[in-house]
């Protein structure tokens, strides 16, 4: 048993038949080899798989590929605008905000999520928002310091806001 | 050398992968005709096996194969590092087959295996295996596994016991004890952790039917030493038929350290699906019972000395835990990296260690981030603060006493690691102590911390601070060391490297070592760049794949700089040193008034006459015009093995308050002065201190692997496993001391465990501290609200 599902992704349509329990990280893995967003545990906790659904960060190995019908998906590969990398992209490599690097396209999409919201967080706030990914190598300091950095960039309009990458094309 | 780059906070070449979501992890990997594997896992800590029949699974829906343990011939997996020294030859090695054929030991055991079309349909199948199990009795604690009674894992390990090791000089301490002013004495629990990389283990085999050769992809530390190990100790398969790579880690920390019954299992899927390639991928859950866990000791320490607080004498028994069967070097991480280095930065007169290696019904243990030095240390370290508090003196105080001074180096340390290994000897080279307890005791205002302790008071908060002055051996290791008769381990650690300048002068550098995050295609560039004096953009370093490549035994023990560092410093000197004689022979000098300044190489007094590396690679690669007896072309390796450990040390300091009412733990400061050395990229060093603090931390207050009595792992997932969060943590405050290791030309240590060993007994000491008014002196981990308020509750003393 199959079902239809119709979706952008990083600004392209996509349409194709999944069983209905894919999830969507699978689908995206699997079905489109969009292999940056990553599967790092199976109860939901930490957040490697990250990705932006309708301009939210959602987990998606918490959502099935057919709850995201009619959505649209932005995962790492998509966040950066043509060839200008994203604030956080360019601020994680700038501060050292990643290591083995398997935990930070789900840090960077969650990050974005909140800079979108609020480009002045406290460190308070970031280490709040980041709640839900972990991270094993970095202890989080730099990774704290990188979304600083690419919220102060945003905020001072210096470069590509967040979530630009999010934009339907096909919708 | 015009702008070094060694030494330079320079940003990683890496991350342009992992920032655009374009690395390449193993589960990233597809290949044509790919099938994929599951493995049925034991949900019995302990049972016989009567049978296992996969018939019905064979039907399921795309399934290909199904088997057994009976079905592959291949043998159980091998044991590299036994404890020996006076625990002698073990005959008593018991370590998992492929799949489990008569019992199982452990909850997760694999017991059979299913290739399918897909992942899902895989694990589908699994349901359909029928396991008639004959249950029986379990014991998870080492210390109870050894008493009578106790259920029997294997029948040629009485009482569990897989060894009885000593180290040290019993009469000696026992007399130091007996005649000591005071002593005091404390069991202590370094409970068991699961070490929780992000990225899980897996592994893809692929059997070539058209050359009758297997490449196997898998998320491991150390390609090279797996394929030696899956080919003369589990398969059989020829050693040269064999190519092992390991694309991307996403982290590993010990863990990918070993060879794992499924790396010989998607071979044997492969070659019975005549050459599909065969992928397994572990779920988090499964890795859970899968991969190794860390730790889990229980100790006894006695520790003597006079009132002024000099340490007489210190006496350790330790029941290591090593889960139901053998890991690849589990025996060696309890004994040589533990009791070895009881002692220190501390000269301790006597000292005697025993450590029973045990058996449980649990999953293997092995080296995890610092392995044994972190339990070490934690001992000594909560040895001296039970000391201090004994005898009312300062903590800081009482370490200071007690320091090896800077003059007492080379120092041959009395609990035995260099003197009961055959004659070899592997001394403490060289450190300095007191400047980064100094250091650290400024940063964190450490005598000033009275008012804040009363402030906190006043809040409902109890403060305290806890210190922890650790000395690391990494950097392993001679082969002389491990070599020597009696300690066991099973192979060399030498490093290589190999430097090829081609002809359109672009640099490439082959290493043994292998990156699981650390930097290393950076690092290594830097190398490159200080050594030949080229841009680093002209300098690739490749990794991680046995073809063509020079055997490397991998990183892990904060080895890759100093071992790994030296071996690539080795082979950019041949490099420069043809290269200068191939420019005497272009300018037509002699090669003794050939002086190299970076890329150049320059007839002394006369500037002009020069040639760059570049123009020399160009000819020489070229051999119109060699030498007499000059072969072309530059391409040099080394084979390098370090003539000593490296001996990082440091201060680190842990400010903690705990909530009255709850017992909550908040980590307030953290300030960490680590010395290791030079340092080859000063930012990649602090990412490493961090990161390894955070576990340490982790193990302090939140994190432990929990089994039930009937050996079901309680924290069975990521769910019920406390990984710290961003939120748990402060800002942590680094400062450096550095005194360059003698050992090596780059003048490193290591960074990678440093973190980790430094910060558990950090932390512990503080909120011991902080509880001190209410005369707790001793706290088992982690320190969760839970724990803590037990212990306030129960406590008599009323501030």
């Amino acid at each position: 048993m199959v079902s239809h599902i119709s979706l952008v992704v990083n600004g392209e349509r996509r349409e194709a038949d999944v069983e209905p329990r894919r999830l969507l990280v699978q689908f995206l893995r699997e079905d489109l080899n969009l292999t940056g967003t990553h599967v790092g545990c199976d109860t939901s906790q930490c957040g490697a798989c990250t990705v932006h659904v309708d301009g939210l960060a959602v987990k998606s190995c918490a959502m099935l590929a057919v709850q995201a019908d009619g959505s649209s998906v932005t995962t790492i590969e998509g966040l950066a605008d043509d060839d200008a990398l994203h604030p956080l992209q360019e601020s994680f490599r700038k501060h050292h905000g990643l290591q083995c690097g398997f935990c930070t396209p789900g840090m960077i999409m969650a990050a974005a999520d909140l800079i979108e919201r609020d480009t002045d967080p406290s460190e308070d706030a970031i280490r709040h928002a980041l709640e839900g990914n972990y991270c094993r190598c970095t202890g989080y300091q730099n990774i704290v310091a990188a979304v600083r950095d690419a919220a102060a960039t945003v905020r001072t309009g210096s470069a590509v806001p967040a979530g630009a990458g999010a934009t339907p094309a096909g919708s | 050398m015009a702008t070094d780059v060694l030494g330079a906070p320079i940003t990683r070449r890496e991350d342009q992968r992992f920032i655009t979501g374009t690395g390449r992890y193993l589960d990233d990997i597809k290949l044509p005709g790919m099938a994929y594997l599951a493995i049925l896992r034991s949900p019995y800590a302990h049972a016989n096996i009567r049978s296992v029949n996969v018939d019905a699974a064979k039907s399921m829906p795309g399934v290909l194969a199904a088997f057994t343990g009976a079905d592959i011939p291949y043998n159980p997996l091998p044991m590299a590092w036994p404890a020996g020294g006076s625990a002698g030859l073990q005959n008593n090695i018991n370590t998992p087959r492929v799949l489990a054929t008569d019992s199982v030991k452990w909850t997760g055991e694999g017991v059979a295996a299913v290739v399918a079309d897909t992942p899902e349909q895989a694990v589908d199948a699994l349901s359909a295996i029928d396991v008639d199990y004959e249950p029986l009795p379990s014991v998870v604690d080492a210390e109870k596994a050894t008493q009578p009674g106790a259920p029997q894992l294997h029948e040629n390990a009485p009482n569990n016991i897989v060894f009885d090791w000593t180290v040290g000089d019993r009469d000696g301490t026992d007399k130091a004890i007996g005649d000591a002013e005071v002593v005091v004495r404390q069991r202590i629990v370094n409970q068991r952790l699961i070490p929780n990389p992000m990225e899980v283990r897996g592994d893809i085999g692929w059997y070539n039917p058209g050359t009758d050769e297997y490449t196997v992809w898998m998320s491991s530390q150390t390609p090279h030493i797996q394929r030696l190990l899956l080919t003369a100790f589990v398969t059989g398969i020829p050693e040269h038929k064999v190519r092992t790579i390991s694309p991307d880690i996403g982290g590993a920390f010990g863990t990918k350290i070993y060879c794992y019954a499924d790396m010989a299992l998607v071979m044997f899927a492969s070659k019975a699906l005549d050459g599909r390639p065969v992928k397994w991928v572990e779920s988090r859950t499964e890795s859970y019972q899968s991969t190794i866990h860390g730790r889990d000791h229980i100790t006894y320490i006695e520790i003597a000395a006079k009132r002024d607080g000099e340490v007489t004498g210190l006496k350790v028994k330790t029941y290591a835990n090593l889960g139901g069967r053998l890991s690849t070097i589990g025996p060696g991480i309890p004994t040589t990296l533990y009791g070895r280095v009881l002692c220190g930065p501390y000269r301790i007169p006597n000292v005697f260690c025993e450590v029973l290696g045990v058996y449980t019904n649990t999953t293997f243990v092995d080296a995890y981030r610092g392995a044994g030095r972190p339990e070490a240390t934690y001992v000594l370290e909560r040895s001296m603060d039970l000391l201090a508090d004994e005898l009312g003196m300062d903590p800081a105080a009482i370490r200071r006493k007690n320091f090896l001074p800077p003059d007492a180096f080379p120092y041959t340390n009395p609990s035995g690691l260099f003197t009961a290994s055959g004659g070899a000897t592997v001394e403490i080279d060289s450190g300095n102590y007191e400047p980064a307890l100094n250091k650290a005791l400024t940063m964190a205002g450490y005598y000033e911390l009275d008012k804040a302790k009363a402030e906190a008071r006043k809040r409902g908060r109890y403060l305290g601070v806890g210190l922890s002055t650790y000395l690391e051996i990494c950097g392993v290791a001679p082969s002389k060391w491990i070599g020597a008769v009696g300690d066991g381990w099973g192979a060399a650690m030498w490093e290589s490297a190999n430097v090829k300048v081609h002809l359109t002068g672009k640099v490439i550098l082959t290493i043994g070592t292998q990156p699981q995050g650390q930097g290393h295609e950076t690092t290594y560039a830097q190398i490159v760049g200080h050594e030949l004096g080229v841009p680093m953009d002209d300098v690739i370093v490749q990794h991680s794949d046995t073809q063509g490549t020079p055997f490397g035994y991998g990183s892990y023990g904060s080895r890759t700089a100093a071992v790994g560092g030296t071996a690539a410093v080795k082979a950019l000197g041949k490099v420069r040193e043809k290269a200068r004689r191939y420019a005497a022979h272009m300018l037509e000098a002699s090669v003794d008034d050939i002086e190299v300044d970076g890329a150049e190489y320059r007839v002394k007094g006369s500037p002009d006459k020069k040639k760059t590396i570049q123009e020399i690679a160009f000819a020489l690669d070229l051999g119109f015009s060699l030498p007499e007896g000059m072969e072309p072309y530059l391409d040099e390796t080394v084979y390098y093995d370090t003539p000593n450990c490296t001996w990082p040390f440091g201060t680190h300091i842990a400010i903690v308050e705990v909530d009255e009412e709850t017992g909550a733990v908040d980590l307030v400061r953290y300030v960490a002065v680590d010395d290791c050395g030079n340092r080859i990229n000063p930012m990649i060093v602090d990412g490493q201190i961090h990161g390894g603090i955070v576990q340490g931390v982790g193990q302090a207050l939140w994190e432990g692997a929990v089994y039930g009595g009937d050996g079901q792992l309680l924290s069975g997932s990521m769910l019920d496993y406390a990984v710290p969060r961003a939120s748990w943590l402060p800002t942590l405050e680094l400062d450096s001391t550095v005194t360059p290791s003698p050992v090596n030309p780059l003048g490193v240590k290591g960074i990678g465990e440093a973190g980790t060993i430094a910060s558990t007994p950090a932390v512990v000491n503080a909120v011991v501290d902080a509880l001190s008014p209410l005369g707790i002196r001793h706290l088992d981990m982690p320190l969760t609200p839970q724990t803590v308020w037990r212990a306030m509750r129960a406590s008599e003393v009323k501030p």
